[in-house]
This record gives structure tokens, C-alpha cells and sequence, in this order.
């Protein structure tokens, strides 16, 4: 077993805690600069599309499993990065700009909904985000003048300081990048007042108001941040499928991300890469086992759907901590051998605040 | 001097007058102790100090300041803290973060500055630490810092709890019953956490107990309330002696 002996105040708000998680990090980050070298160009687009998700997965895990808010919205959310991006580089933006912008218009749609909204809490908040989600769905659709509505929209190549962002290549590294800075910004939120203020509105938000935090501006703030990076994600999002159609951002991709969360582990930050992993790489393992399976069964419509929504089910009946929770506990049980006992994890309920209907 | 003044206050919900026309004033410095059968509206009296309830009528006046229209969230800012009847602690959160929360009020930073963690708002993050550590010393947490509140028994919540209202660094401190699930031994430890906090912090202090053992140990002043109204006002022993207080816990009409 590792002890910790903390001299100063300081290493309680270092990024990395002690010299073996900066090896892990640093070999782990090593691994994946080199992989477009080594995997070919199938598997490295997969790659870049876990990055996007799992970048979709830490804002959406922020929201659920810090913030104890519940969206069903979020394709919107990424859909209004993804046009806003492709639409501003048709018009000649340099994609620096672009970028940025696809995460604030996000982020203002964010704010926007969330005002109204965010009174409300559980069920009704989720019926909310998700009856928000159709309608940008639609008006994705409607809006033929500006998104090509169902002629869809082909996406440019974008270009950083002259150099084209090509191929699955490209879109990897560019995604592997803005997933570690959003890590980043969420690392640094979840250490400041921001950062608490949320967990207190999860755990109680009578105590959080008698604490001083203004309930409405933080869930407000939450979902403005966790709204923009989706937006960025969204623009990742254009450049791997390099053609926008209005209905590829609708409440069954919603339900993905969601899912990301709660398979992930509600309330870490690890969770929503773990889980993002499993939500990509699932429909290829349905896929493959698809061809084994009696016709009847394998071709089913709506089967991945229907699996998503069974796991996402099991998950929150049978493993609330999630993958990463679970990864936790083999660790510790290697760690402490041959100590380890069962109770050191005693079943915490989990604490999706839909659940708590009042 | 007065710290803090009730004139008038009356709430009613529905049908109920849960609190009915109570006037009480509370000086600095002391130990106020609000007692009175279930129901008879205590909790409700803290819920509008609060800012939780909106009085039907009535004012509240803090620090020289009228703070009856206050919104709930500035009250802390203020410098009013309190505890909850039933433990409101941030559950899947550890005793150290528990207790930043508490510092919430003092903090200063924009939302800019800590999503990118600037050298002012890592100052800002090791000062309050230094001040929740004063806390933690002071209450003898330290075993627990890094312990999840689920994971801790309830006596030891209870003082997490006294510990967090604390770390707003309060003029006036609310408790809304300090003792209840804690045994004979715990409830005298709490007592003196109380005297504490009066005598080496000088935080002014306004409870509401059911234990007259406890109430008899710490507190100056005493309000007897029943159906919402006030039945007595005065020292311990006053007002455990007097027949209205004695018919109200015996349970004969008022
Ligand atoms: N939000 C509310 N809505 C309706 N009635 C309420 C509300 N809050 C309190 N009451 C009523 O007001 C009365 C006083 O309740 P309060 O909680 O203040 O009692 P208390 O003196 O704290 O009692 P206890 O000793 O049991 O804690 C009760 O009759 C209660 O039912
Ligand atoms: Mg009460």
C-alpha cells in the first residue's frame, strides 16, 4: 500500500498526487501520441471518435454527477457546436476562431435554456432538456438557410496556422488536445469554490443555499460550462463525420451520453473516459456478434437501442460507481492482498438527482 | 446591544399559524435557547431567519439591518450560520470539503480565474484552507479530514456539521437541536463545544433544544414557545418554573 505524508496545503491541490500517477499519466500519454504510427487509419478514427465522446462525457459529467442535474439534451448541445463550426468555416473563418465560437454559441444556448429551466429539478428538468433537444432537433431540420436541412451540409477541412487538419489522423490529435484541455479546465473547476458549490448543490441544496450559494447562478454556471464543452466537442464532432445531417443529433444519441455518465461512475472525472470507451466501442462489439446471433434476434431493428437502454438500466440497479468504480475495487484488492474486505466499499447510494422526486 | 431582533413575526401555512406575532431580541455575546413542545414552531422560527420562509408579517433585524427581504443565499455573507434539525451535510463529500464549502461566502474569485486556476484563486484555495484548519483544530476533527460523510457515525456528523457553520466565521450562530440522537456523554461534550464558541470565538448564539439539561448548562436566556406564541421568556430556571411551561410539556391546553 502507498501513504501519503502531506507537508503543505499545496499537494491537496496539485493535479497529480504523488511521482507514480505522473508516470502512469506521462507513459499513458506517450502511448497515445504514438498509435496513429502504429494502428491503421480504421481504428485511429475510432480512437479520435472516443476522444469526442468521452470530451461530450466529461461536460455531461460535470452537469449529472457533480452538479446532481439530469439533461437529455445534450445532442443538442453538440449539434449546435457542429453547425456552428461548419457553417462559420463555409463563410471563410479561420478555424481558430471557429472553435472557440462553436463552444460559446453552445454555451449561450446553455444559459439560454437554462434560465427557464433550472427551477425545476429531477424528472421535470430532464423532460425539459429533452422536449429542448427536439426542438433544436428541428430546427436543424427547418432551417434550410443557414443548415442545408436534409440535403445535410459538407463539413470544410479546417486549417490551423496554414496547416489542413486532415484524415483520421488529424481529427485524433486535434480531439486528443481538446479533451485533455477540457480535462483540464474541469480539474480546476472541481478544485475551486465553483467546483464545491456544485457537489453542495447535489448533496443538499436547502445547505448550499444556507452556505451562501445562489443556487439559480451556479446550476446556471454548470450548465453554461458543461454546455460549451460540448460544443467544442460538436465541432470535433463535424470533422469525423464530415457531413452534418440534422437527425444525427437526436435524443437516441442523447441517451449515449447518458449513458457514458452512469456506465462511466457518476461524480469522477476517469468515469466519463471509461465510459465513453464502452459507448464507442459497444455498437462495434454488437456488430460483430450481431453476425452469431439467430436472424430473429440479430436482425432485430432497434437492437442497439434496446442494449443501451438494458445497460444503462443494469448499470444504475447493480454497479452505481460505475466502471471506474469497479476498477477501484480490483485495484484496492491487489493493492491490500490478502486484506482486502468487501465492506471498504460499502454500497453508497448513488446520486442522480432524478431520483429524489419530491 | 441587541445582535438580533424579531418584532412581530408571524407565518402561517395553510390554516396553521406555525408562528404567531413572536417579538425576542438577542444580545451579543449570548446564548439564546428557544424551547417548546414538537410543532410548536421552532424549526419554523430558523426557517425564517433563514430566509427559507417568507413571514406573513413581521421584521427581522440583523446588525443594525433589516434583513427580512434578504434572499436566502446573502444570509450566510451576513455572517448567520446555522445547523439543520435533521444533519444536512454534503453526504458523498469528504469532512475537508464539507468544510471549504463553508467558506463559500468569503469566497472571491471569477469564474474565469478558476477555470483556469490562477495563481490568485490557488492563494485564495490555501488561505481558506488555513482558516478550515483552524476549525478542524478547534473541534479536534483531524481524524476524519479525509473520511466521506456517509462513512461517519452520527455523534461525529453532528460536530462536522457545528464545524461547517463555523468556518462562515458567523456573528450569530444557529442550532437547531445540537443534542438530538446524541447520548448523555456526547451532549455534554457538545455543551462544551457551546461555552467554547461563546467565550474563546464570541459567536453569539441562538438554539433550539429539547434537553434542559443542556439548555440549563449553556444558556443565558430561554423562550418557551407553544401553538406558535410565546408562553415565556427569561432565565433557565425562570422559566422552567413557570405553570404555563410546565402545562404545555405536560400536554394540558395552554
Ligand atoms: N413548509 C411547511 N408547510 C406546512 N406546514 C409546515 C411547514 N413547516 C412547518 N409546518 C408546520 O408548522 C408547525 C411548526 O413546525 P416546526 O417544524 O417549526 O416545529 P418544531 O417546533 O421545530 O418541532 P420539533 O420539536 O418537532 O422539531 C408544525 O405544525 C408543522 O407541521
Ligand atoms: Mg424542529
Amino acid at each position: 500500500m502507498r501513504y501519503l505524508f502531506k507537508t503543505r496545503y499545496q499537494q491537496d491541490l496539485a493535479l497529480m498526487r504523488h511521482g507514480g500517477d505522473r508516470m502512469s499519466y506521462g507513459l499513458l500519454l506517450v502511448v497515445l501520441l504514438l498509435i496513429p504510427a502504429v494502428l491503421g487509419e480504421f481504428y485511429v478514427g475510432e480512437l479520435g471518435a472516443v476522444f469526442i465522446f468521452a470530451i461530450t462525457g466529461v461536460a455531461l459529467m460535470l452537469l449529472i454527477g457533480y452538479t446532481g442535474l439530469v439533461s437529455l439534451g445534450h445532442a443538442a448541445f453538440l449539434g449546435i457546436g457542429a453547425y456552428t463550426n461548419a457553417v462559420l468555416l463555409e463563410k471563410g473563418v479561420p478555424f481558430v476562431i471557429t472553435l472557440p465560437a462553436s463552444g460559446a454559441t453552445a454555451a449561450l444556448a446553455g444559459i439560454a435554456i437554462g434560465i427557464p429551466t433550472l427551477r425545476m429539478s429531477g424528472l421535470y428538468l430532464a423532460i425539459a432538456t429533452l422536449a429542448f433537444g427536439s426542438i433544436v432537433g428541428t430546427v436543424f431540420q427547418k432551417w434550410t438557410a443557414v443548415t442545408g436541412g436534409f440535403d445535410g451540409f459538407a463539413v470544410p477541412t479546417p486549417t490551423i496556422f496554414g496547416f489542413p487538419i486532415e484524415g483520421a489522423t488529424g481529427v485524433y490529435y486535434l480531439s486528443l488536445a481538446v479533451l485533455l484541455f477540457v480535462l483540464w479546465i474541469s480539474v480546476n473547476l472541481l478544485r475551486s469554490p465553483i467546483g464545491r458549490a456544485m457537489v453542495a448543490i447535489r448533496d443538499s441544496e436547502v445547505s448550499a443555499q444556507s452556505m451562501g450559494i445562489n443556487l439559480s447562478l451556479y446550476k446556471t454556471i454548470a450548465f453554461a460550462v458543461s454546455a460549451g464543452m460540448t460544443g467544442l466537442s460538436g465541432a470535433l464532432f463535424a470533422h469525423y463525420v464530415r457531413f452534418l445531417a440534422p437527425d444525427s443529433f437526436d435524443i437516441l444519441l442523447s441517451i449515449q451520453f447518458v449513458t457514458i455518465v452512469f456506465v462511466g461512475g457518476l461524480g469522477s472525472l476517469h468515469g466519463a473516459i471509461f465510459g465513453a470507451l464502452f459507448v464507442r466501442l459497444l455498437p462495434q462489439a454488437i456488430a460483430i456478434v450481431r453476425d452469431y446471433l439467430p436472424s430473429a434476434i440479430g436482425r432485430m431493428p432497434g437492437l442497439e437501442p434496446s442494449i443501451f437502454g438494458l445497460i444503462l438500466v443494469l448499470c444504475i440497479l447493480f454497479e452505481p460507481a460505475g466502471i471506474y468504480g469497479r476498477w477501484q475495487k480490483v485495484k484496492l484488492y491487489f493493492n491490500s492482498f490478502p486484506m482486502y474486505r468487501r465492506t471498504s466499499f460499502r454500497r453508497q447510494r448513488a446520486y442522480a438527482r432524478s431520483e429524489r422526486l419530491r | 446591544m441587541s445582535l438580533f431582533a424579531a418584532q412581530e413575526l408571524a407565518v402561517r401555512f395553510g390554516g396553521i399559524k406555525a408562528v404567531d406575532s413572536v417579538s425576542f431580541e438577542v444580545r451579543q455575546g449570548e446564548v439564546f435557547a428557544i424551547i417548546g413542545p414538537n410543532g410548536a414552531g421552532k424549526t419554523t422560527i430558523f426557517n425564517l431567519i433563514s430566509r427559507i420562509y417568507n413571514p406573513t408579517s413581521g421584521r427581522l433585524m440583523f446588525d443594525g439591518q433589516d434583513i427580512t427581504t434578504v434572499p436566502p443565499y446573502r444570509i450566510a455573507g451576513l455572517g448567520i450560520a446555522r445547523t439543520f434539525q435533521n444533519i444536512e451535510l454534503f453526504s458523498n463529500a469528504s469532512v475537508l470539503q464539507n468544510l471549504l464549502i463553508g467558506r463559500h461566502c468569503h469566497a472571491r474569485a471569477s469564474v474565469g480565474s478558476q477555470l483556469l486556476f490562477l495563481p490568485s484563486t490557488r492563494r485564495a484555495e490555501v488561505s481558506h484552507r488555513e482558516k478550515v484548519e483552524d476549525v478542524i483544530a478547534f473541534l479536534e476533527l483531524e481524524r476524519y479530514r479525509d473520511t466521506l460523510i456517509a462513512n461517519l457515525p452520527y455523534g461525529v456528523r453532528k460536530i462536522v456539521e457545528l464545524g461547517r457553520a463555523l468556518c462562515i466565521e458567523p456573528k450569530l450562530l444557529l442550532l437547531d437541536e445540537p443534542s438530538s440522537g446524541l447520548n448523555v456523554e456526547e451532549t455534554e461534550v457538545m455543551g462544551f463545544w457551546i461555552e467554547d464558541i461563546k467565550k474563546d470565538l464570541g459567536i453569539t448564539v441562538i438554539m433550539v433544544e429539547h434537553d434542559m439539561s443542556l439548555v440549563s448548562m449553556v444558556s443565558d436566556r430561554v423562550m418557551a414557545l407553544n401553538y406558535g406564541r410565546v408562553l415565556a421568556m427569561g432565565t433557565p430556571a425562570e422559566v422552567q418554573g413557570n405553570p404555563d411551561v410546565i402545562r404545555a410539556y405536560i400536554g394540558g391546553e395552554a
